[in-house]
């Protein structure tokens, strides 16, 4: 698993990952029920403070949000066009807020920990005959899925544009899915072979 | 349920997350076009009912952990109340119509009845969910929330024959799916 952990000692990483989680959900559940510019605002702030309780830079946070530079062009555009810039505004800084959030717990909690978090929270599960190992499996593996299927988009669009067929959905979205379930294939493979 | 249930799953639920990057169009009620209604109609089309309920399902669940893998960037708890909630339990309950219908054949049903498979999961489901509750949220008449929601419909109708013919090729590729 891609381990974006970033070792420090700060009160922020000694927190059980269960309460992170928690609190990330609480926070963007909130930021999304109430919309205001303001609450945005102050959570970004709020946000850049828990970053040095991390002791994690501002550069940091910055670096959580540059690679989604692109969609909030394309989001602002389109609020822009169908509603207004001050409402653009309003969605890329919530968005930006939750990226930051969503990569301070990433930052400061080992995946492994992540996984033990989320599987130690639904334990309760197991009462109604949920195997609960199977999906914490589950999340951890659609996590690591995302990047991995954009990488093939892009190599099977770069395998199509050598044949012209660039632009054709089809040429590119049934080899992606026909090598991402064979990639799938091995992945459940290599998993028995270790003995989940 | 196999550790290559579980792995598939996850690959579709991750397939969910990479389509909500695909640009939206937010209409005048705050119902955005999306390409993920797609990702539904595929998981229900190529895993079946359980497996592709619970991709979207897992997807979903992800979407309320307040990772903003929803399209157009949106996460956490409070898209289920918002004004395509209802769209969402949809999702789940289309992906595993669809699938439902796709587990009666034992091989590949004909391409028309597979896209009529996808049309009543994928859209019928979908609306069947989504329109009451966009009533409700939107204090609109079930009939104006039908309308409101009619604007999709072409949309979604050339996203079931794209899904229709990307499964059928798929399952061609890979027929112990």
């Amino acid at each position: 698993m891609l381990d974006l952990y970033v070792a420090r000692d700060s009160p922020l990483h000694a927190l059980a990952p269960g309460w992170k989680i928690l609190a990330l959900a609480i926070v963007c559940s909130v930021l999304f029920a109430i919309d205001h510019i303001a609450l945005s605002l102050g959570a970004l702030c709020g946000t850049l403070v828990l970053y040095r309780v991390a002791r994690l830079s501002v550069a940091m946070a910055w670096q959580q949000v540059r690679p989604a530079w692109w969609i909030f062009g394309l989001i602002f555009v389109a609020q822009l066009v169908f509603n207004s810039w001050l409402i653009g505004l309003f969605v890329i800084l919530r968005f930006a807020v939750l990226l930051m959030l969503a990569g301070l717990l990433t930052l400061t909690t080992k995946s492994s920990d992540m996984i033990d978090g989320i599987e130690a929270g639904l334990t309760p599960l197991r009462r109604f005959g949920f195997r609960t190992e199977g999906i914490s499996l589950a999340i951890s593996l659609t996590l690591r899925f995302i990047p991995v299927l954009t990488q093939v988009v892009q190599e099977v669009r770069e395998a199509q544009n050598t044949r012209g067929l660039e632009r054709n959905p089809f040429a590119i979205a049934i080899p992606s899915i026909v090598r991402t379930i064979k990639i799938s294939e091995e992945i459940s493979d290599a998993i028995d072979a270790r003995g989940f | 349920m196999n550790t290559k249930d579980i792995v598939l799953i996850a690959l579709f639920a991750a397939l969910m997350a990479a389509l909500g990057v695909v640009p939206q169009i937010t209409l005048p009620l705050g119902v955005p076009i999306t390409a993920q209604s797609m990702g539904v109609m595929l998981a229900g089309a190529l895993l079946g009912a359980k497996r592709g309920g619970l991709a979207i399902a897992l997807f979903l669940g992800l979407v309320a952990l307040g990772l903003p893998l929803l399209a157009g960037g949106r996460g956490g708890a409070g898209v289920f109340f918002g004004a395509s909630g209802g769209f969402l339990i949809g999702f789940v309950v289309g992906a595993f119509v669809i699938g439902l219908l796709f587990d009666r054949h034992k091989t590949q049903p004909a391409f028309l009845l597979s896209l009529i498979y996808i049309l009543v999961g994928g859209i019928g489901v979908v609306y069947l969910f989504g329109v009451p509750w966009l009533a409700q949220i939107a204090e609109l008449s079930l009939g104006q929330a039908l309308v409101g929601s009619a604007a999709f419909l072409p949309g979604d109708c050339v996203k079931a024959v794209l899904t229709a013919l990307i499964a059928r090729e798929v399952r061609k590729a890979i027929p112990t799916l």
